[in-house]
């Protein structure tokens, strides 16, 4: 490495014998920044808005007819590190596949976000619910109905 | 029946100021210490091992893990190793990106340390101010990825999105502000006697005992080695920027934390170079055993359908080899050794922790001291625990 690089930081360091000059330095800092606005908030009355890539819980999307646009491909369940996907597939009549089954375990997951980037067909994606309570930890296994309305339960 | 004169005293694991949860058995005569023994192993989650039986893309998540207070430059260490096996080469915008991002995770990581260490000994003011600060960087890093502490941003092959403007306007304003806010850390800590006489000559180790304990990153450059990962092997473009390593002469308490704030300081720089000079391109490979394609291509091109399921859930094969890269992590040189076997998982990963090696110095910087030193000492060497046990 080049002498160029180096800052060498201890260089005047010394001793500094004054207890009451370097306290009045840092009080000063107090003081100029105790009259200024405050950067906190009073959470959970007041709250920052979330970015749009926020990664919060899951929500399954539906078409236009409100049919879920999910087709079982697995894809999603494959790309997650922490399975916490569980899907079973059905077939219908006209040879479209469905879900059976789409549960998301929000215990296991860990909003990496890889299951919305992954899926063909944007039916999966993550909203911006990040503070979620429950009495059980099963209650935590969405399931499609809980999935499809993903939302309406906690930002009420 | 012999008499013994020494008292031991159990420190941690949830003593609030080993960070995380560091036991140091400590053998006490009086107030000194006579010996110490630091215990490991209490955030054991097998990560290593987990990783051999994830596709590479899978371990990425994991490696935010490790040391949770500068998730990206875990990412990039782990990327940067993957790449160099896969033999990848990464657009020049998202290595700047990925440059960004590591800083960034550089100084979320000394702020940690700051507020924490002048908490420990004893100066509260100082952690209010950095985290203050350190909440901007976490806003930053949800705007560009979408989480705040674990932004797992950093993919194999480029950086996952592209940065927005509002991210790119946030990252000037910061850089224009950061100084200011340092100059207020200097105001309450630097030249403050009590802080001195706390610090200074405490933990001293010199150059040659400190590379011998396997010592890396600013708790090395304390002692005086002028040895970074950045500079003596650059990586993700760090050649282009123009920053400097600090180092200190005694290798005691108080150098390391002078090199850390000088620290802040080169990071902010090299953060301003390359938001400044950001190239235009990509932010992903094209690699197509790499990428996964995009949305509308998807749609509408059959091929790309398959590639993507191949990508996304086989995984990218990487060709059997093993190689050793290390990054500059906040704590040290972080490296990453991987054996691939020709499969889409890896045989071994083997994580080169810096932690793990300041942990283990512990029992040569501790004996001598009084106990209340203790708690200064661990807090100069700035161990994460996550990463210690993986
Ligand atoms: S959510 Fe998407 S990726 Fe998952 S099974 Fe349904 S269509 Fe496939
Ligand atoms: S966000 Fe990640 S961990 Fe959670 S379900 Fe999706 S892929 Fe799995």
């Amino acid at each position: 490495m080049e002498k160029s690089d180096i800052i060498n930081v201890s260089k005047n360091r010394g001793e500094k014998g004054n207890y009451v000059k370097p306290i009045l330095k840092g009080l000063q800092f107090t003081m100029g920044n105790f009259f200024k606005k405050p950067v906190t908030i009073q959470y959970p009355d007041q709250k920052t808005v979330r970015s749009q890539r926020w990664r919060g819980l899951h929500k399954l999307n539906v078409d236009e007819k409100g049919e879920l646009k999910c087709v079982a491909c697995g894809l999603c369940a494959a790309v997650c590190p922490s399975q916490a996907i569980t899907i079973l597939a059905r077939e219908d009549e006209g040879g479209t596949r469905h879900p059976e089954k789409f549960e998301v375990n929000e215990l296991r997951c860990i909003f990496c976000g890889f299951c919305q980037d992954a899926c063909p067909k944007s039916a999966i994606s993550l909203t911006k619910i990040y503070e979620y309570v429950n009495y059980n930890r099963e209650d935590f296994v969405f399931d499609i109905s809980i999935l499809k309305t993903t939302g309406e339960k906690w930002n009420s | 029946m012999s008499e013994s004169k020494t008292v031991t005293l159990n420190m941690g694991p949830h003593h609030p100021a080993t960070h995380g949860v560091l036991r140091v058995v400590l053998e006490l005569d009086g107030e000194t210490i006579v010996n110490a023994t630091p215990v490991i192993g209490y955030l054991h989650r097998g990560i290593e091992k987990i990783c051999e039986s994830r596709t590479y893309q899978q371990i990425l998540p994991l490696t935010d893990r490790l040391d949770y207070s500068a998730a990206s430059a875990n990412n990039l260490g782990y990327c940067v190793a993957v790449e160099k096996l896969l033999g990848i080469e990464v657009p020049k915008r998202a290595q700047y990106l990925r440059v960004i991002m590591a800083e960034f995770a550089r100084i979320m990581g000394h702020h940690l340390w700051l507020g924490t260490h002048a908490l420990d000994i004893g100066a509260m003011t100082v952690i209010f101010y950095a985290f203050r600060d350190r909440e901007m960087i976490m806003a930053m890093n949800e705007e560009i990825a979408g989480y705040r502490l674990t932004p797992s941003f950093i993919r194999i092959g480029g950086v996952a999105y592209e940065a927005t403007d509002d991210f790119i306007a946030k990252v000037r304003k910061f850089v224009a502000w950061f100084p200011k806010a340092l100059e207020g850390y200097h105001q309450l800590l630097t030249d403050n006697k009590i802080w001195t006489t706390r610090t200074m000559n405490i933990g001293k180790i010199s150059a040659e005992e400190a590379i011998n304990h396997g010592l890396t990153g600013p708790s090395l450059r304390g002692s005086g080695v002028a040895y970074d990962v950045r500079k003596a092997f650059p990586y993700s473009s760090y050649g282009d920027f123009d920053f400097k390593i600090p180092i200190g002469e005694n290798g005691d308490v108080y150098d390391r934390y002078l090199v850390r704030m000088e620290e802040f300081k080169q990071s902010i720089a090299i953060i301003a170079q390359a938001i400044e000079n950001l190239p235009s391109g990509p932010v992903m490979t094209d690699n197509p055993l790499v990428a996964s394609p995009s949305q509308p291509e998807v749609q509408t091109d059959i091929s790309a359908l398959i590639r993507r399921f191949m990508v996304n859930a086989k995984g990218t094969p990487v060709p059997s080899g093993e190689l050793y890269s290390a990054v500059e992590g906040a704590k040290g040189e972080l490296g990453f050794y991987l054996v691939g076997d020709g499969s889409e998982q890896p045989y071994r990963l083997k994580i080169r922790s810096s932690c793990f090696y300041l942990a283990s110095a512990l029992p040569r910087l501790l004996v001598g001291h009084m106990v209340a030193d203790a708690i200064a000492i661990i807090g100069s060497l700035d161990v994460v625990l996550g990463e210690i046990d993986r």
